[in-house]
């Protein structure tokens, strides 16, 4: 997969690079602040009250 | 075992080999992604949690500022607090002198995010009774993470609109999470009449778990009203 997309990035390898942390970086941003607010409730390690 | 090759077809071993990358590629692609949702959960959910104290304190302050109708000991009549409104600022000075948590009324998931919540129903800063607030351990800013550090006779200081409430650390307990009578107006007395005024702490335990619950106890130790 990741040697897939390397092989599709254009240019030379320091531009494949900056465009690889790019992409990274848009992967990241995406789960941090889209899909893992989502997720969160589900998980519920952090449960504070007492109810019956 | 080395993949056998030798009496194989070139293209078969290619397409097992490329197969395998694969897997081997969204194991990794996983296991990265898990590692950055427990990063979102102890880090980035604070975030939400640091915008939205601001506005509780500029509620409280406006609060504050405008008590209502006064008397001599104080405002005559307070104003109902509503779900999801300031109640007051928390401040534990055994945990650091910036230790300032704006207490919000409710005990929904969604009232927690924002900050420490007061049970609907207990008793209000003050009140005979048991001012109950919880907290998170770990996520949304974990405002009490470290409760288990309080000590007996460590003040909890309540700033209420009408006064400041500071209360003395009794006891801690850890319970089961159905555990009720913690929150009882006597604390652990369900039976009991309250002559007292409580407050309790609770937030999850063991840390990162929701097995238990850690509790913290205090009794009521002296009450300045504020000058307005």
């Amino acid at each position: 997969m990741y040697g897939w997309i390397w092989r599709r990035l254009p240019g030379p390898k320091p531009a494949k690079a900056l465009m690889a942390a790019v992409l990274a970086g848009i992967v990241v941003a995406v789960l941090w602040y889209r899909v893992f607010p989502l997720l969160e409730p589900l998980v519920t390690l952090d449960e504070v009250t007492v109810t019956q | 075992m080395a993949i056998p090759h030798g009496g194989w077809p070139r293209a078969y071993a290619d397409e097992v080999r490329a197969t395998l990358r694969a897997a081997g590629d969204l194991c990794i692609t996983a296991g990265l992604v898990l590692l950055l949702f427990c990063a979102y959960l102890l880090w980035g959910t604070g975030a939400y949690t640091d915008r939205e104290q601001p506005l509780l304190e500029q509620e409280l302050a406006r609060e504050q500022a405008d008590p209502g109708p006064q008397g001599d000991d104080g405002p005559k009549r307070l104003k109902k607090i509503k779900l999801g409104q300031a109640v007051a600022l928390l401040r534990i000075p055994r945990l650091g002198n910036d230790y300032k948590y704006a207490v919000i009324e409710g005990v929904t998931t969604e009232h927690l995010r924002k900050g420490p919540g007061h049970y609907p129903g207990t008793a209000m800063p003050g009140q005979k009774g048991n001012f109950v607030v919880s907290g998170h351990r770990t996520t949304y800013g974990a405002p009490f993470n470290e409760i288990d550090e309080l000590k007996k006779g460590d003040e909890i200081v309540v700033d209420a609109r009408e006064a400041r409430y500071t209360y003395r650390v009794t006891y801690h307990e850890v319970v089961l999470p159905t555990d009720l009578d913690v929150i009882a107006p006597v604390p652990g007395k369900p039976d009991r009449k309250p002559s007292k005024a409580f407050i309790t702490l609770t937030t999850c335990h063991p840390e990162y778990s929701a097995a238990q619950r850690y509790i913290v106890h205090g009794v009521l130790d002296r009450v300045e009203l504020r000058k307005v």
